[in-house]
Protein backbone atom coordinates (compact mmCIF):
# COMPACT_ATOMS: atom_id res chain seq x y z
CA UNK A 1 0.00 0.00 0.00
CA UNK A 2 1.60 3.25 -1.25
CA UNK A 3 2.10 5.94 1.37
CA UNK A 4 3.61 8.43 -1.17
CA UNK A 5 1.78 11.62 0.16
CA UNK A 6 -0.29 13.72 -2.42
CA UNK A 7 -1.65 17.16 -2.38
CA UNK A 8 -5.25 16.32 -2.96
CA UNK A 9 -7.27 19.32 -2.56
CA UNK A 10 -6.67 22.75 -2.85
CA UNK A 11 -8.40 26.45 -2.27
CA UNK A 12 -7.80 30.03 -1.85
CA UNK A 13 -10.51 32.86 0.03
CA UNK A 14 -12.09 34.92 -2.39
CA UNK A 15 -11.21 38.66 -2.04
CA UNK A 16 -13.18 41.43 -3.68
CA UNK A 17 -11.93 45.69 -4.23
CA UNK A 18 -7.81 44.65 -4.55
CA UNK A 19 -7.75 42.04 -2.21
CA UNK A 20 -9.97 42.44 0.55
CA UNK A 21 -12.10 39.92 2.43
CA UNK A 22 -15.76 39.35 1.44
CA UNK A 23 -18.11 41.44 3.90
CA UNK A 24 -18.82 39.00 7.23
CA UNK A 25 -15.34 37.28 6.85
CA UNK A 26 -13.35 37.06 9.39
CA UNK A 27 -10.22 35.27 9.98
CA UNK A 28 -11.39 31.58 11.33
CA UNK A 29 -14.45 31.55 8.68
CA UNK A 30 -12.13 32.08 6.02
CA UNK A 31 -10.15 28.87 6.77
CA UNK A 32 -12.85 27.19 7.74
CA UNK A 33 -14.35 28.05 3.44
CA UNK A 34 -10.86 27.19 2.73
CA UNK A 35 -10.59 24.37 3.82
CA UNK A 36 -14.39 23.28 3.15
CA UNK A 37 -13.75 23.77 -0.34
CA UNK A 38 -10.51 22.25 -0.52
CA UNK A 39 -11.99 19.04 1.05
CA UNK A 40 -15.03 19.17 -1.10
CA UNK A 41 -12.51 18.78 -4.07
CA UNK A 42 -11.30 15.66 -3.22
CA UNK A 43 -14.34 14.26 -1.67
CA UNK A 44 -12.99 14.18 1.85
CA UNK A 45 -14.87 15.39 5.12
CA UNK A 46 -13.26 17.67 7.84
CA UNK A 47 -13.91 14.44 9.97
CA UNK A 48 -11.06 12.52 7.63
CA UNK A 49 -8.45 15.04 8.89
CA UNK A 50 -6.23 13.74 11.59
CA UNK A 51 -3.16 16.34 11.20
CA UNK A 52 -3.63 19.94 10.85
CA UNK A 53 -0.58 22.58 10.47
CA UNK A 54 -1.20 26.39 10.63
CA UNK A 55 0.79 29.66 10.33
CA UNK A 56 -0.33 33.45 10.06
CA UNK A 57 -0.04 36.66 12.42
CA UNK A 58 -3.27 36.26 14.47
CA UNK A 59 -4.38 33.70 17.58
CA UNK A 60 -5.11 33.51 20.76
CA UNK A 61 -3.72 37.28 22.45
CA UNK A 62 -1.15 36.60 25.44
CA UNK A 63 1.30 33.65 25.77
CA UNK A 64 1.84 31.37 22.44
CA UNK A 65 -0.71 32.49 19.70
CA UNK A 66 -1.93 28.52 20.06
CA UNK A 67 -3.45 28.87 16.34
CA UNK A 68 -3.28 24.86 15.86
CA UNK A 69 -5.33 24.27 18.81
CA UNK A 70 -7.68 27.24 18.00
CA UNK A 71 -8.30 26.16 14.63
CA UNK A 72 -8.56 22.03 15.73
CA UNK A 73 -11.41 23.32 18.15
CA UNK A 74 -13.12 25.70 15.50
CA UNK A 75 -13.50 22.96 13.14
CA UNK A 76 -13.91 20.42 15.20
CA UNK A 77 -11.10 18.04 14.06
CA UNK A 78 -10.85 15.77 17.29
CA UNK A 79 -8.13 14.32 18.17
CA UNK A 80 -5.53 15.33 15.46
CA UNK A 81 -2.31 13.09 15.45
CA UNK A 82 -0.12 15.45 14.25
CA UNK A 83 -0.05 19.37 14.96
CA UNK A 84 1.83 21.65 13.28
CA UNK A 85 2.04 25.75 14.64
CA UNK A 86 5.69 26.45 13.11
CA UNK A 87 5.83 30.03 12.24
CA UNK A 88 9.53 30.94 10.36
CA UNK A 89 7.53 33.48 8.59
CA UNK A 90 6.12 33.35 4.82
CA UNK A 91 7.69 30.08 4.14
CA UNK A 92 6.41 28.57 6.75
CA UNK A 93 3.21 26.45 4.72
CA UNK A 94 5.93 25.13 2.62
CA UNK A 95 8.06 24.15 5.34
CA UNK A 96 4.26 22.29 6.57
CA UNK A 97 4.42 20.52 3.91
CA UNK A 98 7.50 18.62 3.90
CA UNK A 99 6.60 18.04 7.53
CA UNK A 100 3.36 16.55 6.71
CA UNK A 101 5.44 14.61 3.64
CA UNK A 102 7.32 12.90 6.65
CA UNK A 103 4.12 12.04 9.13
CA UNK A 104 2.25 10.72 6.38
CA UNK A 105 4.88 8.58 4.89
CA UNK A 106 5.77 7.23 7.83
CA UNK A 107 2.18 6.53 8.86
CA UNK A 108 1.67 8.71 11.69
CA UNK A 109 -1.31 10.20 9.89
CA UNK A 110 -3.28 9.76 6.95
CA UNK A 111 -4.67 13.49 5.53
CA UNK A 112 -3.23 16.63 6.77
CA UNK A 113 -4.92 20.16 6.86
CA UNK A 114 -2.32 23.00 5.75
CA UNK A 115 -4.62 26.24 6.91
CA UNK A 116 -3.96 30.53 6.62
CA UNK A 117 -5.92 32.85 7.20
CA UNK A 118 -5.21 36.85 7.14
CA UNK A 119 -7.55 39.99 7.74
CA UNK A 120 -4.15 42.41 7.39
CA UNK A 121 -5.79 44.97 5.17
CA UNK A 122 -9.50 45.18 6.50
CA UNK A 123 -7.53 45.94 10.17
CA UNK A 124 -5.02 48.03 8.36
CA UNK A 125 -2.69 45.70 10.64
CA UNK A 126 0.70 46.89 8.54
CA UNK A 127 3.36 49.57 8.94
CA UNK A 128 7.43 49.77 7.86
CA UNK A 129 7.68 50.43 12.05
CA UNK A 130 9.08 47.12 12.38
CA UNK A 131 9.69 45.33 15.59
CA UNK A 132 10.93 46.23 18.88
CA UNK A 133 14.66 46.87 19.02
CA UNK A 134 15.86 43.45 21.18
CA UNK A 135 17.81 40.46 20.57
CA UNK A 136 20.09 40.98 17.84
CA UNK A 137 17.76 44.04 16.52
CA UNK A 138 18.55 46.11 19.58
CA UNK A 139 21.57 46.80 17.57
CA UNK A 140 20.10 48.20 14.45
CA UNK A 141 16.28 48.96 14.96
CA UNK A 142 17.53 52.41 16.23
CA UNK A 143 19.16 53.27 12.97
CA UNK A 144 15.44 53.27 11.54
CA UNK A 145 15.36 50.36 8.91
CA UNK A 146 11.93 50.39 7.43
CA UNK A 147 10.92 46.60 8.12
CA UNK A 148 10.57 43.77 5.90
CA UNK A 149 11.34 46.09 2.88
CA UNK A 150 14.59 47.85 3.99
CA UNK A 151 16.28 44.52 4.47
CA UNK A 152 15.32 43.46 0.84
CA UNK A 153 16.98 46.53 -0.69
CA UNK A 154 20.17 45.82 1.02
CA UNK A 155 20.30 42.14 -0.48
CA UNK A 156 19.20 44.24 -3.36
CA UNK A 157 21.72 46.55 -3.60
CA UNK A 158 24.49 43.51 -2.79
CA UNK A 159 23.34 41.35 -5.28
CA UNK A 160 23.61 44.24 -7.68
CA UNK A 161 27.23 45.32 -7.04
CA UNK A 162 28.03 41.49 -7.02
CA UNK A 163 26.35 40.20 -9.88
CA UNK A 164 25.38 43.53 -12.49
CA UNK A 165 21.96 43.01 -11.71
CA UNK A 166 19.83 46.08 -12.11
CA UNK A 167 16.79 47.97 -11.59
CA UNK A 168 15.62 46.94 -14.84
CA UNK A 169 16.08 43.27 -14.21
CA UNK A 170 13.74 43.56 -11.10
CA UNK A 171 11.07 45.51 -13.17
CA UNK A 172 11.39 42.27 -15.77
CA UNK A 173 10.05 40.10 -12.66
CA UNK A 174 7.60 42.88 -11.97
CA UNK A 175 6.17 43.13 -15.17
CA UNK A 176 6.13 39.35 -16.06
CA UNK A 177 4.52 38.62 -12.62
CA UNK A 178 2.05 41.30 -13.34
CA UNK A 179 1.11 39.67 -17.46
CA UNK A 180 0.18 36.30 -15.00
CA UNK A 181 -1.78 38.17 -13.03
CA UNK A 182 -3.92 39.56 -16.06
CA UNK A 183 -5.06 35.97 -16.51
CA UNK A 184 -6.31 34.79 -12.93
CA UNK A 185 -9.26 36.93 -12.37
CA UNK A 186 -8.63 36.30 -8.60
CA UNK A 187 -5.80 38.61 -9.24
CA UNK A 188 -6.06 41.85 -6.97
CA UNK A 189 -4.11 44.06 -10.11
CA UNK A 190 -4.97 42.72 -13.45
CA UNK A 191 -3.35 45.74 -15.06
CA UNK A 192 -0.98 45.44 -17.28
CA UNK A 193 2.59 46.82 -16.25
CA UNK A 194 5.48 47.87 -18.35
CA UNK A 195 9.23 48.22 -17.88
CA UNK A 196 9.03 51.27 -17.41
CA UNK A 197 6.13 51.90 -14.98
CA UNK A 198 8.13 49.93 -12.76
CA UNK A 199 11.07 52.00 -12.54
CA UNK A 200 9.33 54.75 -12.62
CA UNK A 201 6.86 54.28 -9.41
CA UNK A 202 7.71 55.95 -6.27
CA UNK A 203 10.78 55.08 -4.39
CA UNK A 204 10.53 53.34 -0.96
CA UNK A 205 13.25 52.29 0.13
CA UNK A 206 16.26 52.28 -2.24
CA UNK A 207 17.00 50.29 -5.14
CA UNK A 208 13.15 49.24 -4.12
CA UNK A 209 10.28 51.29 -5.75
CA UNK A 210 6.69 50.41 -4.73
CA UNK A 211 6.26 48.04 -7.74
CA UNK A 212 8.92 46.05 -6.31
CA UNK A 213 7.33 45.68 -3.30
CA UNK A 214 4.26 43.07 -2.32
CA UNK A 215 0.82 44.02 -1.91
CA UNK A 216 -1.02 44.38 1.57
CA UNK A 217 -4.35 42.01 0.75
CA UNK A 218 -6.13 40.01 3.12
CA UNK A 219 -6.51 36.21 1.89
CA UNK A 220 -6.03 32.51 2.89
CA UNK A 221 -6.27 29.25 1.68
CA UNK A 222 -6.03 25.75 2.34
CA UNK A 223 -4.03 22.25 1.15
CA UNK A 224 -5.09 18.93 2.00
CA UNK A 225 -2.20 16.18 1.54
CA UNK A 226 -3.18 12.43 1.95
CA UNK A 227 -1.37 8.77 0.53
CA UNK A 228 -1.17 7.82 -2.58
CA UNK A 229 -3.38 4.87 -1.60
CA UNK A 230 -6.45 6.82 -0.42
CA UNK A 231 -6.24 9.44 -3.10
CA UNK A 232 -7.05 6.52 -5.68
CA UNK A 233 -11.02 6.76 -4.04
CA UNK A 234 -10.86 10.68 -4.63
CA UNK A 235 -11.97 13.10 -6.93
CA UNK A 236 -8.89 14.84 -7.86
CA UNK A 237 -5.92 14.54 -9.73
CA UNK A 238 -3.20 13.56 -7.25
CA UNK A 239 -0.39 16.09 -7.40
CA UNK A 240 2.73 13.72 -5.65
CA UNK A 241 5.38 15.62 -3.36
CA UNK A 242 8.51 13.93 -5.08
CA UNK A 243 10.64 16.17 -2.51
CA UNK A 244 11.28 18.71 0.07
CA UNK A 245 13.85 20.51 2.07
CA UNK A 246 14.17 23.72 4.74
CA UNK A 247 16.27 26.09 6.34
CA UNK A 248 17.00 28.75 8.24
CA UNK A 249 20.58 31.34 8.88
CA UNK A 250 19.57 34.80 10.42
CA UNK A 251 16.90 36.85 11.88
CA UNK A 252 18.02 40.48 11.08
CA UNK A 253 18.93 41.22 7.66
CA UNK A 254 22.78 42.71 9.00
CA UNK A 255 23.43 38.86 10.00
CA UNK A 256 22.94 37.42 6.55
CA UNK A 257 26.14 35.52 5.89
CA UNK A 258 26.21 36.61 2.06
CA UNK A 259 23.61 38.89 1.37
CA UNK A 260 23.55 38.51 -2.68
CA UNK A 261 23.33 34.96 -1.86
CA UNK A 262 20.35 33.01 -0.95
CA UNK A 263 21.74 30.35 1.19
CA UNK A 264 19.12 28.96 2.89
CA UNK A 265 17.29 27.79 -0.39
CA UNK A 266 20.45 26.83 -1.65
CA UNK A 267 20.36 23.97 1.38
CA UNK A 268 16.38 23.52 1.07
CA UNK A 269 16.74 23.15 -2.56
CA UNK A 270 19.31 20.39 -3.17
CA UNK A 271 17.98 18.81 0.10
CA UNK A 272 14.39 18.84 -1.92
CA UNK A 273 16.28 17.35 -5.30
CA UNK A 274 17.98 15.13 -4.36
CA UNK A 275 15.13 13.63 -2.08
CA UNK A 276 12.96 13.48 -5.20
CA UNK A 277 15.82 11.89 -7.62
CA UNK A 278 15.45 15.56 -9.74
CA UNK A 279 17.58 18.07 -10.17
CA UNK A 280 16.98 21.66 -11.30
CA UNK A 281 17.22 21.46 -15.23
CA UNK A 282 14.04 19.31 -14.43
CA UNK A 283 11.61 21.63 -13.22
CA UNK A 284 9.23 22.68 -16.18
CA UNK A 285 7.94 26.02 -13.79
CA UNK A 286 8.56 27.40 -10.42
CA UNK A 287 6.42 28.91 -8.16
CA UNK A 288 8.82 31.44 -5.99
CA UNK A 289 8.03 33.76 -2.65
CA UNK A 290 7.74 37.02 -3.90
CA UNK A 291 7.50 39.65 -1.28
CA UNK A 292 10.11 42.24 -3.58
CA UNK A 293 11.31 41.56 -6.92
CA UNK A 294 14.52 40.76 -5.42
CA UNK A 295 13.47 37.91 -3.46
CA UNK A 296 12.48 35.67 -7.05
CA UNK A 297 15.40 37.17 -8.62
CA UNK A 298 17.91 35.77 -5.68
CA UNK A 299 15.48 32.87 -5.38
CA UNK A 300 15.80 32.07 -8.66
CA UNK A 301 19.74 31.67 -8.83
CA UNK A 302 19.90 29.59 -5.52
CA UNK A 303 17.34 27.41 -6.47
CA UNK A 304 20.02 26.28 -9.69
CA UNK A 305 16.86 27.21 -12.45
CA UNK A 306 19.97 29.27 -13.63
CA UNK A 307 23.76 30.05 -12.47
CA UNK A 308 24.44 32.79 -9.23
CA UNK A 309 24.45 36.07 -11.07
CA UNK A 310 22.48 34.83 -14.18
CA UNK A 311 19.40 35.67 -12.67
CA UNK A 312 19.67 39.24 -14.97
CA UNK A 313 19.66 37.29 -17.98
CA UNK A 314 17.47 34.23 -17.18
CA UNK A 315 14.57 37.02 -16.82
CA UNK A 316 15.08 38.97 -19.62
CA UNK A 317 12.59 40.00 -22.22
CA UNK A 318 10.13 38.45 -20.33
CA UNK A 319 11.06 34.92 -20.42
CA UNK A 320 9.21 34.22 -17.52
CA UNK A 321 6.13 35.94 -18.19
CA UNK A 322 2.77 33.97 -20.14
CA UNK A 323 4.29 32.58 -23.54
CA UNK A 324 8.48 32.87 -22.39
CA UNK A 325 10.64 29.82 -21.86
CA UNK A 326 9.86 29.41 -18.35
CA UNK A 327 6.41 29.52 -16.75
CA UNK A 328 6.90 31.33 -12.99
CA UNK A 329 4.54 32.83 -10.15
CA UNK A 330 1.84 31.80 -12.71
CA UNK A 331 -0.77 33.41 -10.54
CA UNK A 332 0.38 36.53 -10.39
CA UNK A 333 2.38 36.28 -7.40
CA UNK A 334 2.44 38.50 -4.22
CA UNK A 335 3.72 41.58 -6.49
CA UNK A 336 0.30 41.02 -8.28
CA UNK A 337 -2.14 38.37 -6.80
CA UNK A 338 -2.44 38.69 -3.27
CA UNK A 339 0.05 38.90 -0.03
CA UNK A 340 -1.98 38.98 2.97
CA UNK A 341 1.65 38.95 4.88
CA UNK A 342 2.42 35.05 4.86
CA UNK A 343 2.19 34.07 1.63
CA UNK A 344 3.69 30.75 1.02
CA UNK A 345 0.79 28.70 0.76
CA UNK A 346 -0.31 30.02 -2.67
CA UNK A 347 2.45 28.33 -3.81
CA UNK A 348 1.23 25.36 -3.43
CA UNK A 349 -1.91 25.99 -4.57
CA UNK A 350 -0.89 27.12 -7.56
CA UNK A 351 1.60 24.97 -8.50
CA UNK A 352 -0.97 21.96 -7.88
CA UNK A 353 -3.50 23.82 -10.25
CA UNK A 354 -0.71 23.98 -13.05
CA UNK A 355 0.06 20.35 -12.25
CA UNK A 356 -3.21 19.37 -13.03
CA UNK A 357 -3.77 21.28 -16.23
CA UNK A 358 -6.81 22.70 -17.53
CA UNK A 359 -6.33 26.49 -16.25
CA UNK A 360 -7.52 28.16 -19.33
CA UNK A 361 -5.51 31.24 -20.55
CA UNK A 362 -3.68 31.01 -17.32
CA UNK A 363 -2.19 27.23 -18.07
CA UNK A 364 1.20 27.25 -18.60
CA UNK A 365 2.14 24.34 -21.31
CA UNK A 366 3.72 21.21 -20.47
CA UNK A 367 4.46 21.33 -16.85
CA UNK A 368 4.84 17.92 -15.59
CA UNK A 369 6.95 18.90 -12.55
CA UNK A 370 7.10 22.01 -10.39
CA UNK A 371 9.87 23.30 -7.54
CA UNK A 372 8.41 25.61 -4.84
CA UNK A 373 10.02 27.61 -2.59
CA UNK A 374 9.13 30.04 0.23
CA UNK A 375 11.19 32.77 2.27
CA UNK A 376 10.49 33.43 5.59
CA UNK A 377 11.01 36.65 7.79
CA UNK A 378 13.94 38.93 5.91
CA UNK A 379 15.38 35.98 3.38
CA UNK A 380 15.83 34.21 7.06
CA UNK A 381 13.96 30.77 6.22
CA UNK A 382 13.76 28.62 3.57
CA UNK A 383 11.75 25.62 2.34
CA UNK A 384 11.18 24.08 -0.85
CA UNK A 385 9.27 21.65 -2.06
CA UNK A 386 9.12 19.38 -5.50
CA UNK A 387 5.93 18.24 -7.28
CA UNK A 388 4.92 16.35 -10.11
CA UNK A 389 1.64 15.52 -11.78
CA UNK A 390 3.36 11.66 -12.15
CA UNK A 391 3.77 8.79 -9.82
CA UNK A 392 7.47 8.49 -8.86
CA UNK B 1 11.89 66.73 23.71
CA UNK B 2 12.38 63.61 25.05
CA UNK B 3 13.92 60.87 22.08
CA UNK B 4 10.97 59.63 20.13
CA UNK B 5 13.22 56.68 18.06
CA UNK B 6 13.06 53.29 19.34
CA UNK B 7 15.74 52.68 22.01
CA UNK B 8 17.63 49.37 22.73
CA UNK B 9 16.39 46.92 24.86
CA UNK B 10 19.77 46.46 26.35
CA UNK B 11 20.68 42.55 27.92
CA UNK B 12 23.68 41.59 30.15
CA UNK B 13 25.44 40.45 26.76
CA UNK B 14 24.75 43.73 25.23
CA UNK B 15 25.64 45.81 27.83
CA UNK B 16 29.57 46.49 26.75
CA UNK B 17 28.53 47.78 23.40
CA UNK B 18 26.34 50.23 24.87
CA UNK B 19 28.38 51.22 27.85
CA UNK B 20 31.22 51.74 25.18
CA UNK B 21 29.20 53.39 23.04
CA UNK B 22 28.69 56.06 25.79
CA UNK B 23 32.49 56.78 26.57
CA UNK B 24 32.74 56.80 23.02
CA UNK B 25 34.77 53.28 21.87
CA UNK B 26 33.15 51.27 19.79
CA UNK B 27 32.98 47.72 21.41
CA UNK B 28 33.03 44.19 19.75
CA UNK B 29 33.62 40.97 20.16
CA UNK B 30 36.40 38.62 19.24
CA UNK B 31 36.72 34.46 19.62
CA UNK B 32 39.90 33.89 21.46
CA UNK B 33 39.98 30.74 19.65
CA UNK B 34 39.77 31.89 16.37
CA UNK B 35 40.55 35.37 16.47
CA UNK B 36 37.11 35.97 14.24
CA UNK B 37 35.13 39.32 15.40
CA UNK B 38 31.65 39.56 15.36
CA UNK B 39 28.42 40.83 16.41
CA UNK B 40 25.50 41.01 17.67
CA UNK B 41 27.59 40.30 21.26
CA UNK B 42 26.62 37.14 22.81
CA UNK B 43 28.62 34.97 25.34
CA UNK B 44 29.07 32.17 21.99
CA UNK B 45 30.87 32.38 18.84
CA UNK B 46 28.94 31.55 15.85
CA UNK B 47 29.70 28.14 14.27
CA UNK B 48 32.90 27.62 16.80
CA UNK B 49 32.82 25.23 19.80
CA UNK B 50 34.04 25.51 23.23
CA UNK B 51 34.08 29.26 22.04
CA UNK B 52 35.92 32.24 24.57
CA UNK B 53 34.66 35.54 23.44
CA UNK B 54 36.32 38.99 24.42
CA UNK B 55 35.61 42.54 23.81
CA UNK B 56 37.91 44.69 21.80
CA UNK B 57 37.63 48.12 20.94
CA UNK B 58 37.60 48.20 17.25
CA UNK B 59 39.02 50.81 14.94
CA UNK B 60 35.91 52.51 13.37
CA UNK B 61 36.78 52.25 10.47
CA UNK B 62 35.02 50.55 7.72
CA UNK B 63 33.25 49.93 4.20
CA UNK B 64 30.20 49.94 2.92
CA UNK B 65 29.24 46.27 2.95
CA UNK B 66 25.59 47.38 1.63
CA UNK B 67 22.42 49.81 2.24
CA UNK B 68 19.38 51.18 1.47
CA UNK B 69 18.44 54.79 1.34
CA UNK B 70 15.22 55.52 2.93
CA UNK B 71 13.00 57.74 0.86
CA UNK B 72 9.60 56.43 3.65
CA UNK B 73 10.39 56.18 7.04
CA UNK B 74 10.31 53.73 9.37
CA UNK B 75 8.13 55.04 11.56
CA UNK B 76 6.59 58.16 12.15
CA UNK B 77 9.76 58.84 14.44
CA UNK B 78 11.80 59.09 11.32
CA UNK B 79 9.68 61.03 9.21
CA UNK B 80 11.80 64.32 9.42
CA UNK B 81 15.06 62.53 8.61
CA UNK B 82 13.93 61.11 5.00
CA UNK B 83 16.12 60.53 3.07
CA UNK B 84 18.27 58.92 5.49
CA UNK B 85 21.16 55.99 4.97
CA UNK B 86 20.87 52.92 6.46
CA UNK B 87 24.04 50.70 6.45
CA UNK B 88 25.68 47.87 7.34
CA UNK B 89 29.22 48.24 7.34
CA UNK B 90 32.18 45.40 7.15
CA UNK B 91 34.94 47.09 9.85
CA UNK B 92 38.53 47.08 9.53
CA UNK B 93 37.99 44.13 12.13
CA UNK B 94 35.92 42.09 10.01
CA UNK B 95 32.37 42.54 12.20
CA UNK B 96 29.45 43.66 10.00
CA UNK B 97 27.57 46.08 11.73
CA UNK B 98 24.28 47.83 10.77
CA UNK B 99 23.67 51.63 11.46
CA UNK B 100 23.01 54.84 9.85
CA UNK B 101 25.11 56.74 7.83
CA UNK B 102 25.05 60.12 8.31
CA UNK B 103 25.66 62.13 4.95
CA UNK B 104 24.43 65.20 2.93
CA UNK B 105 24.92 63.59 -0.53
CA UNK B 106 22.41 60.15 -0.15
CA UNK B 107 22.93 59.40 -3.74
CA UNK B 108 26.46 59.50 -3.76
CA UNK B 109 26.89 56.29 -1.03
CA UNK B 110 28.04 53.16 -2.77
CA UNK B 111 29.24 49.92 -1.79
CA UNK B 112 32.84 49.62 -0.99
CA UNK B 113 32.74 53.10 0.16
CA UNK B 114 35.72 54.03 3.28
CA UNK B 115 33.18 55.33 6.40
CA UNK B 116 34.26 56.02 9.83
CA UNK B 117 32.42 55.79 13.09
CA UNK B 118 31.22 58.82 15.33
CA UNK B 119 29.44 58.82 18.39
CA UNK B 120 25.75 60.18 18.49
CA UNK B 121 24.85 61.36 21.88
CA UNK B 122 21.04 61.06 21.09
CA UNK B 123 19.70 61.42 25.19
CA UNK B 124 21.77 61.53 28.52
CA UNK B 125 21.32 57.18 28.53
CA UNK B 126 21.60 56.45 24.77
CA UNK B 127 24.50 56.89 22.70
CA UNK B 128 24.73 55.43 18.91
CA UNK B 129 27.17 54.54 16.87
CA UNK B 130 26.93 55.79 13.70
CA UNK B 131 29.06 56.51 10.30
CA UNK B 132 29.57 59.06 7.85
CA UNK B 133 32.13 58.89 4.80
CA UNK B 134 35.99 58.74 5.90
Amino acid sequence: MSRQPVIVGVADAPTENRGRALPGTHVLSMQRDAANEALAEAGLAMTDVDGLAVAGMWGMPGPGAMQPNLLAEYLGIRFPKYLDGTNVGGSAFVLHAGHAYEMIKSGVCDTVLILYGSMQKSQSARSLGGRPAMFSNQFDMVAGLPSPAGAYAMAAHRHFHDYGSSRETLAEIAVATRAWACLNPAAAFQDPLSIEEVLAAAPIVDPLGRLDCCLVTDGGGAVVMTTEERAKDLNSKPIYVLGHGESASHSNINYMPDMGRLEVAEHSSQAAYAMAGLKASDMDMAMIYDSFTITTLLTMEALGLCGRGEGKDFVKGQRTAPGGKFPMNTNGGGLSYCHPGMYGIFLLIEATRQLRGGLGARQAPDVNTAVCHGTGGVLSSGATVVLSNAKP
Amino acid sequence: MTYQKPVPSIDPESAPYWEGARDGRLMIQRCGKTGQTFLYSRQLVPGVDDSKTEWIQASGKGEVYSFTVARRPAGQAFQGDCPYVVVSVTLAEGARIMSNLVTDDVDAVKIGMPVEVFFDEVSDELTIPKFRPA
